[in-house]
Protein backbone atom coordinates (compact mmCIF):
# COMPACT_ATOMS: atom_id res chain seq x y z
CA UNK A 1 0.00 0.00 0.00
CA UNK A 2 1.31 3.40 -1.08
CA UNK A 3 0.69 6.93 0.95
CA UNK A 4 1.54 10.07 0.43
CA UNK A 5 3.80 11.04 3.28
CA UNK A 6 4.40 14.59 4.90
CA UNK A 7 7.30 14.60 7.09
CA UNK A 8 7.82 17.94 8.32
CA UNK A 9 10.35 20.31 9.39
CA UNK A 10 12.04 18.68 12.31
CA UNK A 11 11.54 15.44 11.07
CA UNK A 12 14.23 16.05 8.32
CA UNK A 13 16.53 17.77 11.16
CA UNK A 14 16.24 17.31 14.80
CA UNK A 15 14.07 14.01 14.71
CA UNK A 16 15.64 11.76 11.88
CA UNK A 17 15.24 9.37 13.72
CA UNK A 18 11.50 9.35 14.07
CA UNK A 19 11.44 9.65 10.15
CA UNK A 20 14.22 6.78 9.20
CA UNK A 21 13.00 4.01 12.10
CA UNK A 22 9.31 4.47 10.66
CA UNK A 23 10.64 4.14 7.13
CA UNK A 24 12.42 0.96 7.68
CA UNK A 25 9.35 -0.09 9.56
CA UNK A 26 7.00 0.70 6.72
CA UNK A 27 9.13 -1.31 4.40
CA UNK A 28 8.62 -4.59 6.15
CA UNK A 29 5.47 -3.96 6.63
CA UNK A 30 4.69 -3.69 2.85
CA UNK A 31 4.13 -0.03 3.43
CA UNK A 32 5.43 2.73 0.91
CA UNK A 33 5.50 6.39 1.97
CA UNK A 34 5.80 8.38 -1.27
CA UNK A 35 7.16 11.93 0.30
CA UNK A 36 5.19 14.87 -1.34
CA UNK A 37 7.24 17.33 -3.20
CA UNK A 38 7.56 20.70 -2.24
CA UNK A 39 5.90 20.43 0.97
CA UNK A 40 6.00 23.42 3.03
CA UNK A 41 6.05 23.52 7.18
CA UNK A 42 2.44 23.23 8.37
CA UNK A 43 3.41 25.88 10.98
CA UNK A 44 3.49 23.90 13.99
CA UNK A 45 0.53 24.95 15.79
CA UNK A 46 -3.54 25.07 13.92
CA UNK A 47 -4.70 28.46 14.39
CA UNK A 48 -8.40 28.04 15.51
CA UNK A 49 -9.38 31.33 14.79
CA UNK A 50 -11.97 31.33 11.42
CA UNK A 51 -10.52 33.95 9.98
CA UNK A 52 -6.78 32.60 9.08
CA UNK A 53 -6.78 31.75 5.94
CA UNK A 54 -2.86 32.33 4.82
CA UNK A 55 -1.68 29.98 7.70
CA UNK A 56 -3.30 27.42 6.63
CA UNK A 57 -2.26 27.36 3.18
CA UNK A 58 0.37 25.34 3.22
CA UNK A 59 -1.48 22.37 4.39
CA UNK A 60 -4.14 22.60 1.47
CA UNK A 61 -1.56 22.35 -0.50
CA UNK A 62 0.10 18.58 0.70
CA UNK A 63 -4.03 17.55 0.69
CA UNK A 64 -3.85 18.55 -2.62
CA UNK A 65 -1.24 16.88 -4.00
CA UNK A 66 -2.36 13.61 -1.96
CA UNK A 67 -5.41 14.03 -3.69
CA UNK A 68 -4.24 14.55 -7.03
CA UNK A 69 -2.40 11.10 -6.29
CA UNK A 70 -5.66 9.72 -5.43
CA UNK A 71 -3.33 8.60 -2.23
CA UNK A 72 -3.92 9.08 1.74
CA UNK A 73 -1.60 11.53 3.63
CA UNK A 74 0.52 10.16 6.23
CA UNK A 75 1.80 11.83 8.70
CA UNK A 76 4.15 10.88 11.83
CA UNK A 77 4.82 14.49 13.82
CA UNK A 78 2.31 15.00 16.55
CA UNK A 79 2.03 18.61 15.49
CA UNK A 80 1.74 18.14 11.99
CA UNK A 81 -0.83 15.77 11.97
CA UNK A 82 -3.14 18.05 13.99
CA UNK A 83 -2.55 21.43 11.78
CA UNK A 84 -3.27 19.30 8.84
CA UNK A 85 -6.11 17.41 9.81
CA UNK A 86 -8.19 20.12 11.55
CA UNK A 87 -7.31 22.13 8.33
CA UNK A 88 -8.86 19.66 6.35
CA UNK A 89 -11.87 19.95 8.58
CA UNK A 90 -12.16 23.10 7.99
CA UNK A 91 -12.43 23.06 4.18
CA UNK A 92 -14.47 20.07 4.74
CA UNK A 93 -17.23 21.87 7.22
CA UNK A 94 -16.11 25.95 6.01
CA UNK A 95 -17.67 27.07 3.16
CA UNK A 96 -16.54 30.96 3.31
CA UNK A 97 -13.45 29.01 4.13
CA UNK A 98 -12.91 26.79 1.73
CA UNK A 99 -13.87 29.93 -0.57
CA UNK A 100 -11.23 32.15 0.84
CA UNK A 101 -8.55 29.35 0.42
CA UNK A 102 -9.42 28.22 -3.24
CA UNK A 103 -9.66 31.87 -4.03
CA UNK A 104 -6.46 33.04 -2.35
CA UNK A 105 -4.27 29.75 -4.38
CA UNK A 106 -6.36 29.12 -7.73
CA UNK A 107 -5.21 26.10 -8.56
CA UNK A 108 -6.13 23.96 -11.28
CA UNK A 109 -8.40 21.99 -9.29
CA UNK A 110 -10.28 23.39 -6.55
CA UNK A 111 -9.67 21.48 -3.27
CA UNK A 112 -12.61 20.71 -0.43
CA UNK A 113 -11.13 18.12 1.84
CA UNK A 114 -11.18 15.13 -0.43
CA UNK A 115 -7.60 13.48 1.30
CA UNK A 116 -8.29 11.34 4.06
CA UNK A 117 -5.18 12.32 7.07
CA UNK A 118 -3.85 9.77 8.91
CA UNK A 119 -0.88 9.29 11.43
CA UNK A 120 0.89 6.40 11.58
CA UNK A 121 -0.38 4.80 14.79
CA UNK A 122 -3.84 4.54 12.69
CA UNK A 123 -1.86 2.47 9.72
CA UNK A 124 -0.52 0.39 12.33
CA UNK A 125 -4.44 -0.37 13.69
CA UNK A 126 -6.45 0.28 11.29
CA UNK A 127 -4.52 -1.01 8.23
CA UNK A 128 -2.04 -3.42 9.52
CA UNK A 129 -3.81 -4.61 12.85
CA UNK A 130 -1.94 -5.33 15.91
CA UNK A 131 -2.33 -9.08 15.35
CA UNK A 132 -0.22 -8.86 12.44
CA UNK A 133 1.95 -6.58 13.63
CA UNK A 134 2.65 -8.83 16.11
CA UNK A 135 2.87 -12.07 14.31
CA UNK A 136 5.97 -10.05 12.42
CA UNK A 137 7.91 -9.24 15.26
CA UNK A 138 11.16 -11.08 15.52
CA UNK A 139 13.02 -8.98 18.79
CA UNK A 140 10.22 -8.64 21.18
CA UNK A 141 10.56 -6.05 23.72
CA UNK A 142 10.22 -8.36 26.58
CA UNK A 143 10.41 -7.31 29.78
CA UNK A 144 10.35 -3.90 29.16
CA UNK A 145 7.94 -1.55 30.94
CA UNK A 146 7.03 1.21 29.15
CA UNK A 147 4.85 4.57 29.12
CA UNK A 148 2.82 5.56 26.10
CA UNK A 149 2.94 9.51 25.83
CA UNK A 150 0.10 10.82 23.88
CA UNK A 151 0.42 14.87 24.53
CA UNK A 152 -2.69 17.07 23.01
CA UNK A 153 -1.91 16.92 19.19
CA UNK A 154 -2.99 13.27 18.67
CA UNK A 155 -6.39 13.40 21.00
CA UNK A 156 -7.83 16.93 20.55
CA UNK A 157 -10.00 18.62 20.10
CA UNK A 158 -11.68 14.22 19.62
CA UNK A 159 -14.17 15.80 17.26
CA UNK A 160 -11.98 16.40 14.78
CA UNK A 161 -9.16 14.29 15.43
CA UNK A 162 -11.09 10.68 16.05
CA UNK A 163 -8.01 9.34 16.73
CA UNK A 164 -8.97 7.39 19.84
CA UNK A 165 -11.17 8.52 22.73
CA UNK A 166 -10.03 11.66 23.77
CA UNK A 167 -9.70 10.79 27.50
CA UNK A 168 -8.92 6.89 27.93
CA UNK A 169 -6.79 5.94 24.91
CA UNK A 170 -5.55 2.72 24.28
CA UNK A 171 -3.96 2.39 20.94
CA UNK A 172 -0.25 3.42 22.08
CA UNK A 173 -1.27 0.66 24.82
CA UNK A 174 -2.03 -1.83 22.15
CA UNK A 175 0.82 -1.04 20.08
CA UNK A 176 3.63 -1.81 23.47
CA UNK A 177 1.57 -5.38 23.64
CA UNK A 178 1.80 -6.08 19.84
CA UNK A 179 5.74 -5.21 20.28
CA UNK A 180 5.71 -8.13 22.90
CA UNK A 181 6.40 -5.06 25.93
CA UNK A 182 4.31 -3.94 28.96
CA UNK A 183 2.53 -0.70 28.92
CA UNK A 184 2.64 1.45 31.74
CA UNK A 185 -0.47 3.41 33.27
CA UNK A 186 -0.30 6.60 34.22
CA UNK A 187 -2.45 9.87 34.81
CA UNK A 188 -0.60 12.58 33.20
CA UNK A 189 -0.05 10.36 30.03
CA UNK A 190 -2.63 12.54 27.92
CA UNK A 191 -1.55 16.26 29.60
CA UNK A 192 0.20 18.87 28.09
CA UNK A 193 4.42 18.91 27.79
CA UNK A 194 4.54 22.95 28.34
CA UNK A 195 5.13 22.66 24.65
CA UNK A 196 6.40 25.61 22.74
CA UNK A 197 6.54 27.32 25.72
CA UNK A 198 9.69 26.17 26.31
CA UNK A 199 11.19 29.03 24.39
CA UNK A 200 10.23 31.99 26.14
CA UNK A 201 8.78 30.91 29.55
CA UNK A 202 10.55 27.85 31.03
CA UNK A 203 9.45 27.42 33.98
CA UNK A 204 6.08 26.52 32.68
CA UNK A 205 8.03 23.82 30.35
CA UNK A 206 9.81 22.78 33.65
CA UNK A 207 6.60 22.42 35.94
CA UNK A 208 4.70 20.18 33.05
CA UNK A 209 7.09 18.24 31.76
CA UNK A 210 8.34 17.05 35.26
CA UNK A 211 5.03 16.36 36.34
CA UNK A 212 4.35 14.10 33.16
CA UNK A 213 7.71 12.51 33.69
CA UNK A 214 7.39 11.85 37.61
CA UNK A 215 3.85 10.31 37.01
CA UNK A 216 5.25 8.02 34.49
CA UNK A 217 7.78 6.86 36.73
CA UNK A 218 6.13 6.44 40.15
CA UNK A 219 3.96 3.82 37.65
CA UNK A 220 7.50 1.83 37.01
CA UNK A 221 7.92 3.18 33.77
CA UNK A 222 11.77 2.41 32.44
CA UNK A 223 10.85 4.52 29.34
CA UNK A 224 8.40 6.48 27.51
CA UNK A 225 7.54 6.80 24.10
CA UNK A 226 6.49 9.48 21.86
CA UNK A 227 5.56 10.76 18.37
CA UNK A 228 6.03 14.28 18.89
CA UNK A 229 9.77 15.92 18.37
CA UNK A 230 8.53 19.05 20.70
CA UNK A 231 7.07 16.69 23.65
CA UNK A 232 10.62 14.37 23.46
CA UNK A 233 12.50 17.59 23.95
CA UNK A 234 10.57 19.09 27.13
CA UNK A 235 10.21 15.79 28.62
CA UNK A 236 13.65 14.99 28.13
CA UNK A 237 15.75 18.67 28.46
CA UNK A 238 12.90 19.83 30.78
CA UNK A 239 12.14 17.56 33.68
CA UNK A 240 14.86 17.12 36.67
CA UNK A 241 13.35 13.76 37.08
CA UNK A 242 15.41 11.19 34.21
CA UNK A 243 13.30 9.10 32.18
CA UNK A 244 14.47 7.85 28.66
CA UNK A 245 12.26 9.08 26.13
CA UNK A 246 12.06 7.72 22.62
CA UNK A 247 9.88 7.95 19.58
CA UNK A 248 7.83 5.21 18.97
CA UNK A 249 9.26 3.67 16.03
CA UNK A 250 12.52 3.20 16.90
CA UNK A 251 10.99 0.67 19.31
CA UNK A 252 8.82 -0.56 16.18
CA UNK A 253 12.44 -0.87 13.82
CA UNK A 254 13.72 -2.54 16.89
CA UNK A 255 11.12 -5.01 17.04
CA UNK A 256 10.90 -5.82 14.01
CA UNK A 257 14.74 -6.66 13.77
CA UNK A 258 16.16 -3.68 11.37
CA UNK A 259 16.99 -0.84 14.02
CA UNK A 260 20.47 -1.20 12.63
CA UNK A 261 21.17 -0.06 8.74
CA UNK A 262 21.48 -3.61 6.89
CA UNK B 1 0.09 51.02 23.71
CA UNK B 2 -2.11 49.03 21.51
CA UNK B 3 -5.62 49.74 20.95
CA UNK B 4 -7.81 48.36 23.81
CA UNK B 5 -11.36 49.02 21.42
CA UNK B 6 -12.12 45.54 20.90
CA UNK B 7 -15.81 44.32 20.73
CA UNK B 8 -17.47 41.73 22.17
CA UNK B 9 -18.39 40.96 19.03
CA UNK B 10 -15.49 41.03 17.13
CA UNK B 11 -13.79 38.65 19.44
CA UNK B 12 -17.06 36.12 18.88
CA UNK B 13 -16.70 36.39 15.21
CA UNK B 14 -12.44 35.45 15.14
CA UNK B 15 -13.49 32.48 17.57
CA UNK B 16 -16.63 31.05 16.53
CA UNK B 17 -17.11 31.28 20.14
CA UNK B 18 -20.25 31.98 22.14
CA UNK B 19 -20.29 33.10 25.29
CA UNK B 20 -23.41 33.01 26.09
CA UNK B 21 -23.48 29.45 26.24
CA UNK B 22 -21.19 28.90 29.67
CA UNK B 23 -22.99 27.57 32.43
CA UNK B 24 -20.52 28.31 34.80
CA UNK B 25 -19.45 24.90 36.01
CA UNK B 26 -15.39 26.10 36.32
CA UNK B 27 -14.55 22.29 34.34
CA UNK B 28 -12.35 24.54 31.94
CA UNK B 29 -9.66 26.24 34.88
CA UNK B 30 -10.26 23.09 37.09
CA UNK B 31 -9.02 20.63 34.32
CA UNK B 32 -6.32 23.73 33.08
CA UNK B 33 -2.64 22.11 33.39
CA UNK B 34 -1.38 25.64 33.51
CA UNK B 35 -3.61 27.16 35.81
CA UNK B 36 -1.07 28.31 38.27
CA UNK B 37 0.68 30.09 35.31
CA UNK B 38 -2.57 32.16 34.19
CA UNK B 39 -3.52 35.31 35.85
CA UNK B 40 -6.86 34.90 34.20
CA UNK B 41 -8.18 31.63 33.65
CA UNK B 42 -10.33 30.10 31.08
CA UNK B 43 -14.02 30.60 32.76
CA UNK B 44 -12.92 34.24 32.98
CA UNK B 45 -12.06 34.83 29.64
CA UNK B 46 -15.50 33.27 29.31
CA UNK B 47 -17.15 35.58 31.64
CA UNK B 48 -15.33 38.52 31.06
CA UNK B 49 -15.87 38.62 27.10
CA UNK B 50 -19.55 38.01 27.77
CA UNK B 51 -19.55 41.00 29.91
CA UNK B 52 -17.70 43.07 27.85
CA UNK B 53 -14.88 43.53 30.12
CA UNK B 54 -12.32 42.75 27.72
CA UNK B 55 -9.53 45.56 28.50
CA UNK B 56 -7.53 43.27 31.08
CA UNK B 57 -7.63 40.07 29.23
CA UNK B 58 -5.78 42.17 26.07
CA UNK B 59 -3.14 43.16 29.04
CA UNK B 60 -2.97 39.98 30.45
CA UNK B 61 0.10 37.07 30.75
CA UNK B 62 -2.90 34.44 30.21
CA UNK B 63 -2.61 35.09 26.82
CA UNK B 64 0.96 34.20 26.20
CA UNK B 65 1.12 31.19 29.06
CA UNK B 66 -2.02 29.49 27.49
CA UNK B 67 -0.14 26.30 26.59
CA UNK B 68 -2.87 25.97 23.43
CA UNK B 69 -3.07 22.26 25.02
CA UNK B 70 -7.41 22.07 24.59
CA UNK B 71 -7.72 20.69 26.96
CA UNK B 72 -10.25 22.81 28.13
CA UNK B 73 -12.03 22.64 24.99
CA UNK B 74 -11.79 18.98 25.13
CA UNK B 75 -13.81 18.60 28.08
CA UNK B 76 -16.09 21.61 28.07
CA UNK B 77 -19.85 20.00 28.71
CA UNK B 78 -21.52 23.03 26.60
CA UNK B 79 -18.70 22.53 24.00
CA UNK B 80 -17.70 26.64 24.75
CA UNK B 81 -14.29 25.77 23.76
CA UNK B 82 -12.49 28.89 26.08
CA UNK B 83 -9.42 27.84 23.98
CA UNK B 84 -10.64 29.77 21.19
CA UNK B 85 -11.51 33.09 22.75
CA UNK B 86 -8.32 33.01 24.47
CA UNK B 87 -6.53 32.57 21.04
CA UNK B 88 -8.94 35.54 19.51
CA UNK B 89 -8.13 37.74 22.43
CA UNK B 90 -4.42 37.09 21.59
CA UNK B 91 -4.67 37.84 18.31
CA UNK B 92 -6.24 40.42 18.52
CA UNK B 93 -3.48 41.82 20.53
CA UNK B 94 -0.55 40.33 17.92
CA UNK B 95 -2.05 41.79 14.74
CA UNK B 96 -2.02 45.05 15.96
CA UNK B 97 1.24 47.22 15.10
CA UNK B 98 4.11 46.59 17.04
CA UNK B 99 2.53 44.06 19.48
CA UNK B 100 4.40 40.90 18.88
CA UNK B 101 5.55 39.04 21.52
CA UNK B 102 8.64 37.18 20.06
CA UNK B 103 11.15 39.11 17.90
CA UNK B 104 13.46 37.23 15.39
CA UNK B 105 16.45 38.97 17.35
CA UNK B 106 16.07 37.12 20.18
CA UNK B 107 15.60 33.68 18.57
CA UNK B 108 19.54 32.84 18.83
CA UNK B 109 20.37 33.26 22.18
CA UNK B 110 16.96 30.80 23.38
CA UNK B 111 18.60 28.25 21.06
CA UNK B 112 20.60 24.84 21.90
CA UNK B 113 21.61 22.07 20.07
CA UNK B 114 18.57 20.04 20.64
CA UNK B 115 15.86 22.12 20.56
CA UNK B 116 13.27 21.37 17.63
CA UNK B 117 12.60 23.61 14.80
CA UNK B 118 9.01 22.60 15.55
CA UNK B 119 9.47 25.02 18.77
CA UNK B 120 10.50 27.93 17.23
CA UNK B 121 8.11 27.96 14.24
CA UNK B 122 5.23 27.22 16.57
CA UNK B 123 6.30 30.14 19.19
CA UNK B 124 6.40 31.92 16.04
CA UNK B 125 3.11 31.11 15.09
CA UNK B 126 1.32 32.08 18.62
CA UNK B 127 3.20 35.40 19.25
CA UNK B 128 3.90 36.90 16.43
CA UNK B 129 2.06 38.77 13.20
Amino acid sequence: MKYSYYPGCTLKTKAKELNDYAIRSAKVLGIEMEEIENWQCCGGVYTTAKDEIATKLSSIRALAQARDKGQDLLTLCSACHNVIKRTNNDIQTDGDFAFKANNYMAPDMEYHGETKVVHYFEVLRDVIGFDTLKSKVVNPLKGRKIAPYYGCLLLRPGTVMAFDDPENPRVMEDFIRAIGAEPVMYAQRNECCGGYMTLNDKEIAENRSETVVTSAVKKGADCMITACPLCRYNLEANSVTELPVIYFTELLAEALGVKEVQ
Amino acid sequence: MFNTKISKEELERISGVKTNKCMKCGKCSGTCPNFDGMDYHPHQFVDMVDKGNIEPLLQSDSIWTCLSCMACLQRCPRNVEPAKLIEAVRLAVVRQQDANHLHAEEIPELLDEDLPQQAIVSAFRKYKK
